[in-house]
């Protein structure tokens, strides 16, 4: 466990801000490191000083109650929140949302997949993979393709390449979203609740893929309620509570020892909510 | 009371070619109408707010005058500044300007309609903000709206019969034409009004083939 070794900036690392590179840091380049976040809709602070870095192939859960700020967190990442105080770099980039290009450069690192799968509904299954490589990458027609016919058959819908979108189910409509991220080659991968819109008998298909895209070497960061799923895949896990990281380590200690009594209330919650 | 629809048809030639001007008109007009409204409908949801202002400013202006005063500004005003257009241009002038209004308000509602989980989602693709207007916002947004868009464009297609009052040679001004130098009325509008249904109904048809299959998808 990764999370356990002492902090080494690596000298590989892309631009370094500081000279202490903080508590959380991990062995290795850190593929994003966000610093003193802040983070607030008019007067109201949703981000309160978020400090985390993350190593890459690194699997992070996000966990908390709702308004806890986590899925606000996450959008923070690839720009869809824009945030007030603090610096956000990805893979050596800063974030800066007044620089359009500079955004699209950020986000073709980042892969994002939503809780309500938002599919492309007038384009086919394989349109919806190849539309950003195409836009974006310029990838040619041929090899875009391929590309998507080899992420579909990944995810397990190499037969949808053909089918509209609402004519699949919504475990198979966000597979599609996952391989539609995939096709932008990104370096990390967001997912924010991307099961919590599905019906229970097809959550499983959907994190089945989602395991194997951290066994394989992925950075994941995401939010979710599936207790057990990130038990089993993170290698670290993160409490969130009123805006700030409460409480943080590996999955034993956090769901076998944890220290605040936030977090054991939380727990108890959703234990209760499971059963 | 007899009637005489065989001298009406045996001026078929002039009926010919007034359909084919109204045709010819209706395309130019929903070509550069269309065009407009998504320049138009663009500038209202997503351009900068002084060009919004601007557009606002036509479609008001133009939804709340009549056509014919629209068409006689460009015929007969226009010429004091010394733009002097054809009948043909200044009925193509007049049509375009008249659909590209209502369109741009028809278009926008159905691009305000766009959920804003698609528009992140293209974002997080690292699309540019044209490209989500182009790719991901538009198609969707005509697919929604087309029924009321070709309305429209219906309308303005019969509206076009106001333009033989600037002696545009469409099928109005042949029916015209035709009920003048024979004196039958009632047969030559019949005529008149049954080319106009069935252009309306081709028309119809037309675009509701064209544009799931050339625009929007299925």
């Amino acid at each position: 466990m990764s999370a356990t070794l002492q902090a080494a900036p690596a000298p590989t690392a892309g631009p370094v801000p500081r000279g202490d590179a903080g508590a959380h840091t991990q062995v290795g380049a850190p593929i994003l490191r966000i610093t003193a976040l802040r983070k607030s809709y008019g007067a109201h602070e949703v981000l309160k000083g978020i400090d985390l870095d993350v190593a890459r192939g690194e699997v992070v859960a996000i966990i908390g109650k709702s308004g806890s700020g986590k899925s606000t967190l996450l959008r923070c990442i690839n720009g869809l929140e824009v945030f007030q105080q603090g610096s956000l770099i990805v893979d050596g980039r800063h974030l800066l949302h007044d620089n359009p290009k500079a955004m699209r450069e950020l986000r073709q690192g980042v892969g994002m997949i939503f809780q309500s799968f938002n599919l492309f509904p007038h384009l086919t299954v394989g349109q919806n993979v190849m539309l950003a490589p195409h836009l974006v990458k310029r990838r040619g027609r041929a090899q875009n393709a391929e590309r998507a016919r080899a992420l579909l058959a990944r995810v397990g819908l190499s037969e949808k390449f053909d089918a509209m979108p609402d004519k699949l189910s919504g475990g198979q409509q966000q597979r599609v979203a996952i391989a539609r991220a995939l096709a932008m080659d990104p370096a990390i991968m967001l997912c924010d609740e991307i099961t919590s819109a599905l019906d229970p008998e097809l959550v499983g298909e959907v994190l089945r893929v989602v395991e194997s895209l951290a066994d394989e070497g992925m950075t994941l960061l995401m939010v979710t309620h599936e207790m057990s799923f990130a038990r089993k895949v993170a290698d670290r896990v993160i409490f969130m509570h009123q805006g700030l990281v409460h409480e943080m380590g590996p999955p034993e200690t956090i769901f076998g020892a944890p220290q605040t009594p936030e977090l054991r209330q939380f727990l108890g919650l959703m234990e209760g909510s499971a059963a | 009371m007899s009637f005489d629809f065989l001298s009406i048809l045996a001026q078929w030639p002039l009926l010919l070619r007034g359909a084919a001007w109204t045709i010819g008109l209706t395309a130019l007009a929903t070509l550069f109408g269309a065009t407009l409204a998504v320049a138009g409908a663009w500038a209202r949801s997503q351009g900068p707010r002084p060009l919004g202002w601007l557009v606002g400013a036509y479609v008001e202006l133009i939804r709340n005058t009549p056509f014919i005063v629209q068409l006689f500004f460009i015929f007969f005003g226009l010429p004091e500044l010394g733009i002097r257009l054809s009948p043909g241009v200044a009925s193509v002038c007049a049509m375009t300007i008249n659909l590209g209004a209502y369109a741009t308000e028809i278009l926008r509602a159905g691009i305000e309609a766009t959920p804003r989980g698609q528009i992140e989602a293209a974002q997080s693709l690292a699309l540019s903000r044209t490209q989500i207007f182009l790719h991901v916002v538009l198609p969707p947004a005509l697919k929604t709206v087309w029924p009321a868009l070709v309305s429209q464009i219906v309308i303005v297609m019969l509206g076009s019969a106001v333009c033989s009052q600037i002696s545009t040679e469409e099928l109005s001004y042949a029916t015209n034409l035709i009920q003048s130098r024979n004196f039958r009325a009632f047969e030559a509008y019949i005529v008149g009004t049954l080319g106009y249904l069935g252009l309306a109904i081709l028309l119809r048809h037309l675009l509701n083939w064209a544009g799931p299959r050339f625009l929007f998808g299925r």
